[in-house]
């Protein structure tokens, strides 16, 4: 009976899991293949001659590289951080207030079912210069002077790629931190209460270590999503002015299709996933041991 | 709760909703305005109201083709890996057998690889296959993110359903595979069916491989085109947001019909894991 059982769940599974590894698993190891090659496709009769680590080592000493990786940490860190404490104050807010919820819950969804490059467009067009509305909101409120050109700037032209991305992934990390705040018993409340703990203790000792797993989630994807970000940045400002707002994964698409480097776009890209993997792995072993086993 | 508390909730909970709607009203009122007054002193009430922009996307842009293209690679994305996906999730979350956890583990891993680092080597295979600015050269690129999605999503809902059920069935002595069909299969089907939309959902937005995989307009996905638009053909703002408008909107409802289940499926691995 054992064995037939494991025997069917092994004609069941192996089907998607043989999709899973030949189309994703397989191509991640030639990417890495690629990574150690020399592989130009203007120049096919150059063949694709084995150069070891000498991608990498370009890479890591190029400037736009270095930059590139910068300008991904700094939007990593900005955005992730206030997606989650913004994130987070909202979900106490709803968890307290009953009224509004299920219209909350509704346009909470909208801005993450809406596709990247519409967002993207959209706040494109919210700071579109001179006369978008937020220049005309903030001269008629008296914020400025006058329009100011936000997508010329080096610094200012960071601050709609961010508000974008935390307009757009916000609401869902509040839905996510919301579904573990009722998952906690109230009664751990009510002794906090008896043992007279102030709200800010109960908030301390009670909410934050029981939301631990929901928050490690919420930190995990978002990070993740905002290391490999791509699209958001493409249509918003193109990685400009110039390479200002340049993330890797830009960087390596232009590498790829514009340069046709191949073997040097493959080393960038392997990094970009290493340094995602090493995000996911501080974070677990930081944060939480029991993630991988009690998703399970 | 005391008056003054209540309302500083509901305070924050505005600031909210205004906070999140304003972009998309503005954008929506946007496309119904002419382009002339689109940058001239906005007011925050329409003054104006025409249907041009919708019209021009249909008449001049023929915005139909991407439209058909993002309907037939995502649908057939979805159908294949709804399908697939859902006899190996019934395996992994009610059969009992060995390296159950480990292969979890790896679709879940799959599911965060960056897209960008599959898009070297699915160019040059699909090059070498003749497949790039085809829809099979999209639907196959799209399998890679989908596939792992849609299974981690059912094992997820296929653990909600009670194992009595398998028991009694037991009893009666149907077979594993009788089981799946006749009992877990129709109880699941909301499950099965959120996965569906979520799936659909995803494939519909996405745009790097979509970008990369593609050559012209005849093969453009919806986001493409709209990305496009703008860069390429220098097409005005106004028939940019209608485009915006016309890809979101769909999605946007479907996902808001099935709201409660789609929280409940994409929350329910955060929380109790």
């Amino acid at each position: 009976m054992e064995r037939q059982e494991a025997r069917l769940a092994w004609l069941l599974v192996l089907p998607a899991l043989t999709i899973i590894v030949v189309i994703a698993l397989f191509p991640l190891l030639w990417a890495l293949w690629e990574s150690f090659h020399v592989h130009d496709l203007r120049m096919p009769w150059r063949g694709q001659p084995w150069i070891g680590l000498a991608n990498y080592v370009e890479a890591l000493t190029e400037a736009r590289f270095w930059e590139a990786a910068g300008h991904t940490v700094l939007f990593t860190v900005a955005s992730v951080t206030l997606e989650l404490t913004l994130g987070l104050a909202l979900a106490l807010v709803l968890h307290r207030s009953y009224r509004g919820r299920g219209v909350v819950r509704a346009a909470a969804l909208v801005p993450w079912a809406m596709p990247t490059v519409v967002a993207a467009l959209v706040w494109r067009f919210l700071f579109e210069s001179p006369l978008g509305v937020v220049n005309a909101l903030a001269t008629e409120l008296g914020l400025m002077e006058q329009p100011f050109v936000w997508f010329i700037h080096a610094t200012a032209a960071w601050v709609p790629l961010v508000l974008a991305d935390v307009w757009k992934t916000t609401p869902f990390v509040a839905l996510l931190l919301l579904a573990g705040l009722q998952n906690i018993d109230t009664t751990l409340y009510e002794a906090a209460r008896i043992d007279g703990a102030s709200p800010w203790r109960q908030f301390l000792h009670v909410t934050l270590p029981l939301l631990r797993p929901a928050l490690l989630v919420a930190l995990i994807f978002r990070t993740l999503d905002a290391v490999r970000v791509f699209d958001l940045v493409y249509v918003l400002t193109g990685g400009g002015p110039g390479t200002a707002t340049e993330p890797l994964a830009l960087y390596t698409f232009h590498v790829l299709f514009q340069r046709l480097r191949f073997g040097y776009g493959a080393a960038l890209s392997v990094m970009i996933f290493l340094l995602t993997f090493a995000f996911a792995l501080v974070y677990i072993r930081v944060l939480g041991k029991d993630l991988v086993r009690t998703s399970a | 709760m005391n008056a003054q508390r209540r309302y500083g909730l509901l305070a924050a909970v505005g600031v909210f909703l205004v906070v999140t709607l304003f972009p998309v009203y503005w954008a929506i009122v946007a496309s119904f305005t002419p382009e002339t007054r689109l940058f001239a002193a906005p007011s925050l009430l329409p003054t104006e109201i025409v249907r041009d922009h919708y019209y021009a996307l249909f008449a001049e842009r023929d915005f139909w083709t991407p439209i058909r293209n993002s309907l037939v690679v995502a649908g057939t994305t979805t159908l294949f890996c709804v399908t697939v996906g859902a006899l190996c999730a019934y395996a992994l979350a009610r059969l009992r057998f060995r390296w159950k956890v480990p292969i979890l583990g790896l679709i879940l891993a799959v599911t965060m690889f960056p897209q960008i680092s599959l898009v070297p080597p699915l160019y040059l295979l699909l090059r070498a296959f003749h497949l790039i600015n085809t829809y099979p050269g999209l639907i196959f690129p799209y399998v890679t993110f989908a596939m792992p999605l849609t299974v981690w999503l059912l094992v997820g809902f296929f653990r909600q359903l009670p194992h009595e059920l398998e028991e009694a069935a037991m009893v009666d002595g149907a077979g594993r595979l009788r089981m799946l069909w006749e009992i877990i299969l129709p109880l699941a089907m909301p499950g099965v069916a959120t996965t569906a939309i979520l799936t659909f959902v995803y494939c519909w937005n996405e745009f790097l491989f979509a970008f990369t995989f593609t050559l012209g307009p005849e093969r453009y996905t919806a986001p493409v085109a709209i990305a496009l638009f703008r860069g390429q053909y220098q097409v005005s703002w106004g028939q940019v947001l209608a485009a915006a408008v016309i890809a979101t909107a769909p999605v946007t409802l479907l996902i808001l019909l099935f709201q409660q289940r789609i929280v409940q499926g994409l929350t329910a691995g955060a929380v109790k894991g």
